[in-house]
């Protein structure tokens, strides 16, 4: 059968008549059940206050008049949100605005969908002539929302050579793309690593003066380039005010990202494969260090346990093979099962961790508090109506001691297939 | 002393030092990366060690230069320069004379504009490597250095450059020993002129110090004021996370391994 909509105008005709006979039959097969307000048929709009609302979970009658409810009982399959957002193509962009996001982690964190929000804001700023915002990204990823992001063309460089530290290669990508498409502004984040080290090679290679630790833009008619921005100098105890210049290397928050459309992040390629060129700097791999010598506010990878941890053995032996630093909350810690300084928290560290372990932990709002920055948590607790459950990307309902055990006996499996393997 | 590191001729380094300035009072001082990076000179091993300053010369700098020499050392290069100079050219000149094996500098100086651009237009105009965020050099041999890289997180890389080479230091190399006050007054500043370029951007540019950031709002984009207040109400974000209950414990173990590898966390 085909879905094209179907309309009746008999049974619509009924469904607008309330004294008809068949007009409950009618509204539920038509999907609307008891609607509370239908067209009259002169046009007015007729409500039914005794069907306004639905009984609650405790047998007592709500009313939402938000006119989801409504809406809901309508039927119809309602379309993701992702999909509402209105989708904008620009085929022909009078200019490019180039953007090297540091990609953290495979993803595109908040300091590069805040810098791609400044790029939107650089592109579209002028509608008759409407610029494209190009990304330039190395290595495997797994990001899935560069266009909702606002990246209109994407390049994706996935050689061997770009991948790992490889400053100097993705400079000559760089400079590659810059030959090719000549790109009216170059956007980086002034991160640590990554962005903040490729931007000021980039800037100096194409001899250009850059702005380093941009955190606003102004639009100004007499600057060259049409921008005035405010950037940070003297280790951040001066705001420096000039002209925006071609090469720009931006702080975190320095514009609101991009929320209310979507675009194509079509593939594009570079003309010509890259060089291979001798690279002078080497890298030899991530030297492993001691997670617990790590700072639980740096750390990146956190177990942390809580009042249902009983077995104390095994959750530090878990934490070694798993290579991750330890934390607690602070129950574990006065109860004298965890230093002091693992209490994450309100009272203790406000962690940054890109994996988060709660073993036993209910999830009270000081400690809530303290992850509020990870990115993804796991929870393994026995109550599945806790707040942890809540904040968690993945809750496993169960004995702490069990699944701890469970995950290094898994863990150590792997690792011996490993190295019979090799 | 090992028998090795005596066979290996001496290594030439020479650490790039500025006048610094107290995040809080403001005074000067020396500046806090570049005693780092002073430090991480001192501890290799058969290394000859110069330190090199280009800048405008008055008392309070040279009491600030003063506080290198407090570190070990009898003197420091001084090429002076008038105020609010581009100390590119000078620098480059005397490291194309006296030519060391590497150089180390701060990421970034503490006043002026302190852009953290000085070490890559050096390394770019000298032609070398460079290398930043630096922890530790591990070993030098047949001209090729082994070093360790500070990534975020307390991670540490591992990567082998061909000298000569630029480095540059920040908060996670060591921490610099005190300056010893009897040193620094006996050290002398060897002053000599360098080629001068005037900074003429710098000049046009409007500078003030720093004004607060503003806080980012939690904007709410929602249609209905039911939704906005549901947004603003909310107690923390995420719900909609994957919850296993009735699962035997090695189910749940595979769950938590399987995010954890998509994680890249596992070692
Ligand atoms: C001013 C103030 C500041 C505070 N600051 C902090 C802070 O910084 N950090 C902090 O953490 N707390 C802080 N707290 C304490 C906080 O309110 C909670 O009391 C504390 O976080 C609870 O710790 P918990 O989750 O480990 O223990 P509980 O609340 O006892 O939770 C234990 C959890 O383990 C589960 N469980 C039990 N047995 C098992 C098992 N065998 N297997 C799996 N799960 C099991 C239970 O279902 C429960 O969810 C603060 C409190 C105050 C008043």
């Amino acid at each position: 059968m085909s879905d094209l909509p179907r309309r009746d105008p008999r049974l619509e005709w009924i469904a607008r008549n309330r004294l008809h006979p068949r007009h409950e039959e009618v509204l539920v097969a038509l999907g609307q059940g008891a609607a509370s307000e239908w067209p009259g048929p002169n046009g007015l709009v007729r409500k039914n206050p005794h069907r306004v609302g639905f009984i609650g979970p405790h047998g007592v009658k709500r009313i939402d008049r938000s006119g989801t409810q409504q809406g809901a009982m309508g039927g119809k399959a309602s379309t993701p949100v992702a999909d509402r957002k209105p989708l904008i193509e620009i085929a022909e962009p009078a200019f490019l605005v180039a953007v090297v996001p540091d990609m953290a982690g495979g993803r595109l964190s908040g300091h590069d969908k805040d810098l791609l929000g400044l790029a939107r804001r650089l592109a579209d700023a002028d509608p008759a002539a409407q610029g494209a915002v190009v990304a330039v990204i190395f290595g495997p990823h797994k990001e899935t929302r560069f266009g909702e992001a606002g990246i209109d063309r994407l390049l994706h460089l996935d050689s061997p050579e770009v991948t790992g530290y490889a400053p100097e290669a993705r400079l000559g990508a760089l400079v590659m793309a810059e030959q090719a498409w000549a790109p009216r502004h170059w956007l980086l984040p002034d991160s640590k690593l990554g962005g903040g080290e490729l931007g000021r090679r980039l800037a100096a290679r194409l001899d250009e003066r850059p702005a380093t630790g941009i955190w606003q833009l102004e639009a100004d008619a007499e600057a060259a380039t049409g921008w005035q921005c405010t950037a940070r100098g003297a280790a951040g105890s001066l705001d420096i005010r000039r002209p925006l210049p071609r090469i720009a290397l931006a702080l975190a928050e320095c514009a609101e990202p991009v929320s209310e459309t979507r675009h194509t992040a079509a593939e594009l390629a570079l003309p010509q494969p890259l060089p291979s060129t001798l690279s002078r700097i080497q890298d030899l791999g991530q030297v492993s260090v001691d997670p617990a010598s790590v700072a639980l506010s740096e750390a990146e990878f956190i177990l942390s346990a809580g009042n249902g941890v009983k077995d104390w053995q095994g959750f530090h032996h878990a934490a070694e093979l798993l290579g991750a630093t330890e934390g607690a909350s602070r129950v574990a810690v006065d109860d004298g099962f965890m230093a002091r300084d693992r209490q994450v928290g309100a009272t203790g560290t406000w962690v940054t961790a890109r994996v988060y372990v709660a073993v036993g932990i209910s999830g009270a709002i000081q400690h809530l508090q303290g992850i509020q920055t990870c990115d993804k948590v796991v929870a393994i607790n026995m109550d599945p109506g806790c707040d942890m459950i809540k904040r968690a990307d993945l809750a496993v309902i169960g004995d702490s001691t069990q699944i701890l055990e469970a995950l290094v006996t898994l863990v150590t499996q792997a690792r011996e297939e490993k190295r019979d393997a090799a | 002393m090992q028998p090795e590191s005596a066979m290996t001729p001496g290594l030439d380094v020479t650490v790039l030092v500025s006048v610094g300035r107290h995040p809080l009072t403001g005074r000067v001082r020396r500046a806090d990366q570049d005693a780092r990076g002073v430090e991480l000179a001192r501890s290799l091993a058969n290394a000859e060690v110069r330190l090199l300053h280009a800048g405008e010369r008055n008392e309070s700098s040279d009491a600030a230069l003063r506080g290198y020499l407090g570190m070990g050392f009898s003197e420091l290069a001084l090429l002076e320069q008038p105020e609010g100079a581009d100390v590119l050219p000078a620098l480059a000149e005397a490291l194309d004379a006296t030519s060391p094996h590497l150089v180390i500098t701060g990421e970034r100086a503490e006043r002026g504009e302190g852009s953290g651009l000085l070490p890559y237009l050096l390394a770019e105009r000298l032609g070398w490597p460079l290398v930043s965020s630096l922890a530790a050099v591990e070993s030098v041999e047949n001209g090729v250095a082994t070093l360790l890289q500070a990534l975020p997180r307390g991670q540490r890389r591992r990567l082998s450059v061909r000298l000569p080479a630029i480095v540059t230091v920040d908060d996670a190399a060591p921490a610099p020993r005190q300056s010893a006050y009897g040193p620094a007054r006996r050290g002398t500043l060897e002053a000599s002129m360098g080629p001068v370029s005037n900074d003429e951007e710098w000049a046009k540019w409007q500078v003030q110090p720093a004004r607060p950031r503003p806080k980012r709002l939690k904007i709410v984009k929602a249609t209905s004021a039911r939704d906005r207040f549901k947004a603003a109400a909310a107690k923390s974000d995420g719900g909609g996370g994957q919850v296993l209950t009735d699962v035997t414990p090695t189910q749940g173990a595979e769950a938590i391994l399987t995010l954890l590898r998509e994680e890249n966390v596992l070692q």
